[in-house]
């Protein structure tokens, strides 16, 4: 992980060739507008220079197209039809269970689409609409054992050691990986930066005793304790996001509370005490405004990192419960059927593209907020 | 020929991502002879930097570029777009320089005696004895004292002087033909700064060097230079020599920057205003703290039982060096760091008030501060700059009556209302400590605190702004406590002075009082060196 540019805009410099020192009136703020907004010419140039960095820029657009698309993970790869037409009313499994009895079977329970049979009733009264990939993530595929199959029409990119899927599992599991990454580094994030603005702001014997219990905390070693926690309670989405959320708020703290250590003595900032603000309002308003430049800076890697680790707690099996579609696992699989290479391909290739979308758009928003660039 | 001859030069730096270029220099051209001074002045942003940077082709290349027509010729030998390799025989050998801050041009990591013997080594290959023995004389050579003991110090064991004086150790250690200094002196204090300029002077005497002297103060351009080049906007508008210039000023851009001292005397003061800020024994002492347990050894003692009192309507002017004190007293009586002592306010005793209680009073105490650069949050409009004092004071009862007052209060520090949708990096400093005087004056206070309002400002700027706070007082009655080092200022403004020095308070009384006949030994030697630049060695 390249170590992101700490050095934060303070105030604006004096330009040094010094002709830009005598009131450069020109951009006014008047006619700058993002997504509709109005934004000041610090937010557009760096939204400029976001844009320069074309790899970055190019990264978001790819990675935002695949998540936005596997967010509809549904719609996609699902072993229910989207639509039905039936005896002249349509029905949409994807969102409601209809017993078999309905399509004029046999059983009160719920229809299994897959059932040749039960195609052949709906067939006979109207039409099916299947999604482009007809399996979930859990879904067993009619390919011809032994599994894993190698890619066929079918399974386009092959199916597992249980016979589900790779592709439907894949983007599942894109998803999964992503939302987990996500939610943990918003709120690892939340509460690592109150953790260092409160540090910061107050100093003293409160930033000395909470300096001290992080450097224990951060002592522990994770992995064990994840393993061991993973023992007692069966984890699942929130468990794992709890438990590793008690370890890595940590990571944004030292940003944020040398940010706060350096802004609480600007001369702003000792205005806005002149002026009777109350402390809350100070940090808020004049204070964390310098520190979010280094936690945006370092929030892509902090996703990645994130996602690193639920992937390797899945490889290890100690993730995601078994069955979830999860990027760890297939590369689990993937070392223990080497005689399926299309597995150990398929999920390498996915997290390698996806980190480095990842990273290459973290070092975008570097640049972007660069003060030597932002302020060129 | 002259020993130093630019002819019609030219600099140009490249806009960055399509920005128009910036012409900074507009065909320049000057000569300069051995031993002669010649001072190149004028205010921030207008070339003078640039023009010396480009004599020792330091300027960052390509981005900066010199015109095909651009000749700077040092005896007689081309040095625009001369080889590298040659330029390097050239700087520090042929010409030194002395740079503005001798905080960041010292190299932090090496000792005093690395930084002086590596100029020497680069030059001359000598052995090793002669060059401790060379970089002691040079050390000796400008009155750095015990020079001995100094030599494996490292810059920050020495005090802003004694760096500058390293600085000039390093820049004529190679007994150099042309000495360039620019701003050699902007960042010391008025005594040192008496005592570099005249170090310089008689090195130069000495070594019969010729002095580029880059400044934007006139009272040095008279003291020190034969001729003087004044520079606006990349040109040169004026050369004279100094005395024909100070007499008989010829271009209007002189005229106004030689009007441009401070002038006039305050206001006399309301007679009878009641005492509005009372303060007795006032201390500010710093712990140091050492060893295992983290006991408290001794302390430093910022401020050392001050007391002053200030009538409503009056200013007070409180004079001295850094490091005596003046800006932690200032932050004391608004109760802005902690403090011993007895502090009243209209009357009311705020030295042991609890910060939350205080906060309804901070509407009518407020502080300007020196650097409008870094006062001004750079991520608010100037109208939430200026409007949050009255939201959080709850002082406007609509969004409509708080824009209103916005507005009054930008035109009555002399800004356009138009302003207060920009951002603070599109004003000028002068313009940018105008918000800042409305953001405190807004809030309609009583006492104002001002901590060196005007020294980061340009010469006219500061004038305007003197007179912009002088009004500003008649209008409102306000109560003003200036914290300055520039004498000057403090003349222009204060009713009474208070001269301090480490602390403590050395004299005090009314401003007509200590300006004509001072009586501490420390005050006159201020006065010396502020007024007639003339170091005082009997301190």
């Amino acid at each position: 992980m390249p170590p992101p540019d700490l050095q934060v805009p303070g105030p604006t410099p004096i330009s040094t060739i010094g002709a830009g020192a005598v009131a450069p009136l020109q951009a006014t703020s008047a006619g700058l507008t993002f997504l509709g907004r109005g934004i000041t010419p610090l937010t557009r140039r760096r939204l400029d220079n976001f844009r320069a960095n074309k790899r970055g820029f190019w990264s978001l657009w790819i990675f935002l197209v695949l998540f936005g698309v596997t967010l509809f993970a549904e719609f996609i790869a699902n072993d229910r039809p989207l639509l039905i037409r039936f005896d002249g009313g349509y029905y949409m499994p994807v969102f409601h269970n209809y017993p078999e009895t309905e399509f004029g079977g046999v059983f009160p329970s719920e229809a299994d689409y897959t059932d040749p049979e039960v195609r052949k009733m709906i067939e006979a009264k109207g039409w099916i609409l299947w999604p482009p990939i007809p399996y979930r993530y859990d879904t067993i595929t009619n390919a011809p054992g032994p599994f894993p199959s190698a890619p066929a029409s079918d399974d386009w990119l092959g199916t597992d050691d249980q016979g589900r899927d790779v592709l439907a599992r894949l983007i599942y599991g894109f998803r999964i990986s992503v939302l987990f990454g996500l939610a943990l580094t918003i709120s690892s994030s939340l509460i690592g930066v109150a953790a260092g603005a409160a540090q910061g702001y107050f100093g003293g014997l409160v930033d000395l005793g909470f300096q001290r219990f992080i450097e224990v905390w951060s002592g522990l070693p994770v992995l064990y304790l994840l393993i061991i926690l993973a023992s007692l309670v069966q984890p699942n989405f929130w468990w794992l996001l709890g438990l590793m959320l008690l370890f890595s708020w940590t990571s944004l703290v030292d940003v944020v509370r040398a940010e706060f250590l350096r802004a609480r003595n600007f001369d702003y900032v000792r205005a806005a005490r002149a002026l009777g603000l109350p402390n809350w309002l100070i940090i808020l308003r004049h204070v964390l405004p310098n520190a979010t430049v280094a936690t945006i800076t370092f929030m892509p890697f902090v996703l990645n990192a994130s996602i690193t680790t639920l992937t390797s707690l899945d490889f290890l099996g100690f993730g995601l419960p078994p069955g979830s579609p999860s990027l760890g696992e297939l590369l689990a699989q993937g070392k223990a059927n080497l005689q399926a290479p299309w597995l150990g391909i398929t999920s390498f290739a996915v997290l390698a593209i996806m980190l480095s979308l990842l990273t290459f758009v973290g070092e975008a928003v570097r640049d972007a907020f660069d003060p030597r660039k932002a302020f060129g | 020929m002259s020993l130093l001859e630019i002819r019609d030069l030219h600099v140009t730096f490249a806009g960055w991502r399509g920005a128009a270029p910036v012409h900074a220099v507009k065909g320049v051209s000057f000569a300069l002879d051995k031993g002669e001074t010649l001072a190149l002045v004028g205010e921030s942003g207008s070339g003078k930097s640039v023009t010396a940077l480009s004599i020792l082709q330091l300027l960052a290349y390509p981005a900066a570029s010199h015109g095909p027509e651009s000749s700077i010729k040092f005896a007689g030998e081309e040095l625009v777009g001369a080889a590298n390799a040659r330029l390097r025989e050239i700087r520090g050998n042929r010409i030194g320089m002395v740079f503005q801050e001798p905080m960041t041009s010292l190299n932090p990591l090496h000792t005093v005696e690395k930084q002086v013997a590596e100029t020497l080594s680069i030059h001359n290959h000598l052995p090793a004895a002669t060059v401790r023995a060379r970089t002691l004389d040079l050390l000796h050579l400008v009155g750095l004292r015990e020079a001995e003991s100094r030599l494996s110090a490292y810059p920050h064991q020495l005090s802003g002087g004694q760096r500058q004086r390293v600085m000039i150790a390093m820049a004529i250690a190679n007994e150099p033909d042309i000495l360039i200094a620019d701003e050699p002196t902007t960042a010391l204090d008025v005594t040192i700064q008496a005592q570099i300029l005249e170090l310089m002077h008689e090195l130069r005497d000495r070594l019969g060097m010729a002095l580029l002297l880059i400044t934007h103060d006139l009272s040095i351009v008279r003291k020190m230079a034969d001729t003087v080049c004044v520079m606006s906007h990349g040109e040169i508008v004026e050369a004279a020599t100094s005395a024909e210039l100070f007499a008989r000023p010829q271009h209007p851009y002189t005229k106004r920057l030689l009007a441009a001292e401070p002038k006039g005397r305050p206001q006399a003061p309301p007679a009878g205003a009641p005492v509005l800020v009372v303060a007795k024994a006032v201390k500010v002492w710093f712990p140091v703290r050492s060893g295992l347990l983290r006991r408290v050894r001794s302390y430093v003692k910022a401020v050392d039982g001050v007391s002053l009192a200030l009538r409503e309507g009056t200013t007070l002017g409180i004079v001295g060096e850094s490091g005596s004190g003046k800006t932690t007293l200032g932050l004391a009586l608004l109760r802005l760091n902690e403090a011993e002592g007895d502090i009243r306010f209209a009357g009311r005793e705020i030295s042991g008030e609890k910060q939350k209680r205080l906060r309804a009073l901070r509407r009518e105490m407020q502080i300007v501060f020196q650097d409008p650069y870094s006062s001004l949050s750079p991520r608010l409009s100037i109208a939430q700059i200026v409007g949050e004092g009255l939201r959080v004071h709850h002082l406007a009862r609509s969004e409509d009556e708080a824009r209103r007052r916005i507005d009054e209060v930008l035109v009555e520090v002399g800004l356009d209302p138009d302003a207060a949708e920009r951002y603070p990096h599109e004003f000028s400093g002068g313009q940018r400590q105008r918000v800042a005087i409305a953001r405190a004056l807004v809030l309609k206070p009583r006492f104002v605190v001002l901590d060196e309002p005007t020294s980061a400002l340009d010469a006219t700027v500061q004038a305007q702004i003197v007179e912009l706070l002088r009004e500003l007082q008649q209008r409102h009655g306000l109560a003003y406590l200036f914290i300055s080092h520039d004498l000057k200022v403090v003349r222009a403004l204060a009713h009474e002075i208070l001269v301090m020095k480490d602390g403590q308070i050395v004299e005090s009384g009314s401003a007509d009082a200590i300006l004509n006949a001072p009586q501490h030994p420390y005050t006159k030697a201020l006065m010396t060196a502020a007024f007639d630049l003339a170091a005082v060695t009997a301190q």
